[in-house]
Formats: structure tokens, sequence, C-alpha cells
């Protein structure tokens, strides 16, 4: 059977050992991509636009985790050892979520009744600003992230590997998610956000304070995004300043793929594509990898631009 | 209509220039020539994208895209097959002439063929939306170029022949302004501005925006091969990461400091960037600033990002275009480009 070959590449062959191993690979990479989904669905699903700049966020997550780490960790010692790597996260979540506030007061606030093309310029310019000012301020070479936690294969797994980040991944995006939908369904501000994806006008005629849900709506995204970096810095940890490009882009087309603007949504979206990459990844079209999300979006956008969990909406004149 | 051949003699007065000045381009610098070659091509770029995102209204980020398609045609083209050419014509001046016409007007075709397959889903998307879709075509396009071994992968593709001169450049540059300008100018071509300005008003008149759509890509992609080619054969060496995403955000960054929909204006600031960009790497070697002058001009996007900020905060509609205005005065959009009028408010 080995002429039996696919474009010339041989044919895929995997054992389910193997093809559970991929999985987990593929679901702790969507878990990434889940978190910085949910910034660009809970934005777009507010303010009706992509904030291109929400994986260069994602980027300064993972940085500040590289200088925070050796100034917070050592103060941890003994029984508080596990309280070091919860700190760090913590205050990464709320230095990214001040400075999606000022992105968004400083760059997109001024522009809110103007044409959605002008802010998007915007967005692109506050993007490469981010990148290239941190390549200015942080060097342009690639620094590897120190190891937070011991990093080593659970054991009674079998021949499966699960390793402790990935472990660590997944609970702490799991709590992340609940946190965010209790957030979002039982708090007064989620209810406001709400209000205001679904009509703006109306929400704010109702006497919501419509900036500070925008400003709220972006610190909760920015918060996400920065956590994401610094779990994707552990099983990732070569960091640098432009590793918040296709990240980015990649999220974006989870969150389009579960249907922009619906929470549940981006973060099964983000699962999906971690997954179908990670296969792809794994294949013998490895080199292809960087162009699947793209080709997925442009075959989503053409056949149920709604994405899986959207809802079509009527253009009114 | 006082002014009506103006652009005929426009065109041919650009052509007769290039030709002159590419026959004394031999007592000029290498490098200053270079660099006069690269505004050429820029503004051929930047006149074909504003076709896409200025006058139609589109917003395209995937132009490099285009230009690393015929580019790469036209190279493969011009270095694999030009040997059974010379046989059968002959190597001479014109036999040369007559085969970077044909590798440009190839690598132009086979970049139009993907500007059609990008048009497409624009019929379905719009804003942000196409914005990302095309972005995503420019890099599955440089993925794919990555992937082919026959023109070296990522390696890149060397031994190009030198045939970009002056002449080609500017009449090529001269060609595009002509045709965007006349196009817009003509009956047919009001279409591409009704799209913009309002697409659903357009089709309730009965104007078929998706062809509009579709010729803006094709034709901007045509113009944006044929600026790869001139490139190709310009550098004599291409690689797939010189067609990246920050070369399109250069392209666009042309078109908005420009104006949008404005080909003057482009075509200006196509000169003034590219200009500018040369000069900083002479900046990054001055000794008497301050370190951190130089350290910012050496790195060119930061200076792209603050343009692009302070651009769409001050000036949105970039150096010389106009903002749209509510209503059409009387006499129509013609009117109303060429009067003055109180500037409308944002």
């Amino acid at each position: 059977m080995d002429d039996k070959r696919f474009l010339g590449y041989p044919p895929l062959r995997m054992t389910s050992t193997e093809f559970l191993q991929q999985l987990i690979n593929g679901l702790s990479l969507g878990a990434f991509y889940a978190l910085i989904a949910l910034g660009y669905t809970m934005v777009y699903g507010v303010l009706r636009f992509i904030n291109f700049a929400h994986g260069d966020v994602f980027m300064i997550g993972a940085f500040c985790g590289y200088y925070l780490s050796p100034r917070l960790l050592p103060h941890f010692t003994g029984w508080m050892t596990p309280l070091g790597p919860i700190s760090v996260l913590v205050l990464t979540m709320l230095i990214c979520a001040v400075l999606g506030i000022a992105i968004e007061k400083i760059a997109y606030r001024p522009l809110r009744s103007r044409p959605k093309l002008t802010v998007l310029i915007t967005a692109i310019g506050v993007s490469l600003f981010l990148e290239y000012g941190g390549q200015f301020v942080f060097g342009a070479d690639p620094k590897s992230f120190p190891e937070l936690m011991p990093d080593r294969a659970l054991e009674g797994t079998g021949a499966l590997t699960i390793t402790t980040t990935q472990l660590a991944a997944f609970i702490v995006t799991i709590s992340l998610l609940v946190a965010l939908t209790f957030i979002v369904k039982r708090t007064r501000l989620g209810m406001a956000m709400r209000a205001l994806s679904n009509n703006a006008t109306a929400a704010a005629l109702m006497g919501v304070n419509i900036d500070t849900v925008v400003s709220f709506t972006f610190g909760l995204g920015s918060a996400l995004a920065g956590a994401g970096g610094i779990l994707f810095a552990l099983s990732y940890p070569s960091i640098d300043p432009l590793m918040g490009l296709l990240p980015g882009i990649k999220a974006f087309v989870a969150a389009v793929l579960g249907g922009i603007g619906n929470i549940p949504g981006a973060a099964v979206g983000g699962i999906v594509l971690g997954v179908v990459e990670t296969f792809v990844g794994g294949s013998a079209f490895s080199t292809y990898r960087d162009a699947i999300a793209f080709a997925l979006l442009i075959i989503i956008l053409l056949f149920r631009p709604t994405g899986i969990f959207g809802r079509a909406q009527i253009e009114k004149v | 209509m006082k002014y009506r051949h103006i652009k005929k003699w426009i065109l041919l007065a650009g052509i007769v220039l290039s030709a002159v000045a590419s026959h004394f381009s031999g007592t000029i610098n290498s490098y200053y020539l270079q660099i006069v070659i690269f505004i050429g091509i820029n503004i051929t770029l930047a006149v074909s994208l504003n076709l896409i995102n200025g006058y139609t209204g589109q917003f395209s980020l995937g132009h490099a895209g285009f230009m690393a398609i015929g580019a790469y045609v036209s190279a493969y083209l011009s270095t694999e097959h030009s040997s059974a050419f010379f046989k059968a014509f002959g190597t001479n001046f014109f036999s040369i002439a007559l085969l970077f016409i044909g590798v440009l007007i190839a690598g132009g075709l086979v970049a139009s063929v993907a500007g059609l397959i990008v048009g497409v889903p624009s019929l379905r998307l719009k804003g942000d939306y196409l914005a990302i879709v095309t972005l995503g075509f420019g890099e599955i396009i440089r993925v794919l170029i990555q992937n082919t071994d026959a023109v070296g992968g990522p390696r890149g593709y060397s031994g190009i022949a030198s045939y970009t001169t002056l002449f080609w450049t500017y009449s090529v540059a001269a060609i595009t302004i002509y045709v965007v300008v006349s196009l817009i100018d003509s009956t047919y071509g009001r279409g591409f501005l009704t799209v913009r300005d309002d697409e659903v008003a357009a089709e309730a008149v009965g104007i078929n925006t998706t062809r509009y759509k579709v010729t803006a890509f094709v034709l901007g992609a045509f113009f944006a091969g044929v600026a790869g080619g001139l490139y190709a054969h310009s550098t004599t060496y291409i690689n797939p990461s010189g067609f990246d995403f920050q070369r399109s955000i250069e392209i666009v960054i042309m078109v908005i400091l420009g104006g949008m929909g404005s080909t003057a204006g482009v075509t200006f600031a196509a000169i003034l960037l590219t200009l500018l960009l040369e000069y900083l790497r002479f900046v990054s070697g001055y000794e008497w600033l301050p370190e951190i002058v130089r350290r910012i001009a050496q790195n060119r996007v930061i200076i792209y990002s603050l343009v692009l900020i302070a651009l769409m905060l001050l000036r949105p509609q970039g150096l010389f275009g106009r903002l749209p205005r509510r209503g059409i005065p009387v006499g129509g959009m013609a009117a109303s480009r060429r009067t003055k009028l109180p500037a409308a408010s944002a």
C-alpha cells in the first residue's frame, strides 16, 4: 500500500494511541486559541469591530510573565510555593487589563462614531506599534521563558504523555471560562454587556453607561489574552515580540468559526482549530500548517459566515 | 471640454520622459537609480491598490500576495524559458523587450486570476472580514511559494535577468495611472464610486455591485503582478518573505497617507514614503543623534504604526483625500469633484 500516495505524500497512518496523543496536544493548543478568541468575540459583540491588536496583548502577557517571574517567585517559599505562579498570572492579567483599557481609551474611543474602516486601520496601527515597539523595548531576539512550575509528564497515563503544564493550562482555562460565564450571566456589568451587544441605543436609553461597559469589556478580554500569553509561554517557552501575530489571527479565525460575538462559540471554535491544526501539523502536510487557519476561515466565511453558533443578522438600511 | 485629451498627453509625456531618463540612466549612481526604480514600482502598487481600497471601498490587505505571484511567474518564465525564446528570435534589443513585455503581462495575468479568486469572497464579505480574508490569501500565497521547490522554496529565487530599467518602470506607472484615472472618470467607472459610497443604494438603482468589486480586484491584481515582475527583474533575487504582511501594510499606508480615492495623492505618498524610508537608513547612521532616535529610525514599522494611528485620529482622509459627504450636490458627483465646496463636517 506504500505506493498509494496523495499528491506525492505518504498516506496518513496513525495508531489509536498516537491519535489520542495528538488529540490531547490539540486540545491544549486549542485552549490558548480559546482564551484569545474570547477577547475578540466580546469586543466584537459590544462594539462590532475586530480588535486587531488583541493578539499583541497576548504577547505583552507573555512578556509580563517573563519579567515578573524572577521578581515574584523567590518571595514564595515553602507551603506558599504554588501561590507564586498564581500571583504572576493574576498580576499579568491585571497589567493586560489596564493595557486593553488604555488602548481603547486612547486609540478607539475618539473614533467610535467614525466609519468602521477608520477604526480597523487604527487597530492595525496599534497592533504594529505594540509588536515593533515591543521589539524596541524588549529586543528582537527570542527569550526563553522561565519555568514557573516543574514541567514533567504525569504518571499513570499509560502510553500517553500529559505534562503538568498541559494540565495546568487546562485547569486555568476552564476556571477562567467558568468565571467569565459567571460575570457575563450573573453580574450587573455582564448584563449591561449583553444589553449593549443586543442593542446599543436601547441600552444607553435604559441608563447603561456605554463607556464603562466598553472599558470593562476590553479589560476582561485583555486579561484573558494575558493569561493565554502566560500559558502559551509555559508550553512554548521561546517568546519574542512578534509571537502574538499568528496566534492572534488564528484566534480570530476561531472566534469566527464559533460565530463571532458568541462566547461559548469562541471557546468551541478555539478547541476545534487547535485540534485540526495539530493533526495537520503531525501529518505530511506540516509545512502547510500556518495556511490551514486561513483556508478554514475562507471556507467558513463562504459557506457559513455566521459560524457554528452565530445567528444571521439582517442588514437594515 | 478643454482638458479632454490631457490624460493621454500626460501618459505620452510620461513614457517619453521615462525613455529619455532611461537613456541617461548610465550616468546615475546605481544606488540612486535603484531607489528611483523602487519609487516607480511603489507608485504602480499604490495606484492599483487605490482602485480596490480607495475607489471601490473594499479593504484589501493582500496586495503583496498579488505582487509575489507576478514576481515569481515572470521571473520563472524569463529565467527558465528564455533560451528557447532567444534561439527563435535572436538576442537583440527588440527580442529582449518583447520577452520582458511578455513575461510581465504573463505575471500580471496570473496575478489577476488570483485577484478573481479573492474577489469572489469579497462579494459576501465587508470591511473587517474582507481585510482578514485578503490578509489570509496573501499569507496562503506566501506559504504556497515557500513550498514550491521549482522556484527555490524558502531559499528564494536567484539569477533573474536584470531587465528592469527606468523606461519600463515609469511606463508601467504611467499606464497604471492612465488606466485607473480614465476608468474612474468614465461613465462605467462611476459605478466603482457608488459601490464605495452606498452599496445598497447602488444595487437599488441597478448597478451590478458584484461585477464592480470583482473588476476592481482583477485589475488591481494585474497591475500589482506587473509591478512584482518589475521588482523581480530589478533586484534579480526574490524570496517569499519579501512579500509578507509587512509589504502589504507598506502599500496600504501609501494609499491611506495619500488619501483613499485620490490618485494624485497616492502617487505623491508613494514617492514620499519610499524616499522617507531610504532617508531613515541614513538617519540611523548619524552619530550626533541621540541613541533612541537612531534606534527608532532603524525600526521603520514603529514609524508606520505611529503614522497610521496619527492619521486616523487627526486626518482620516489622508493628505489629499476628501471626507465622504452626505448627499450629492447639484450637478452630481462630476461637479462636486471639480468645484470647491465648503468642507463637510466629519
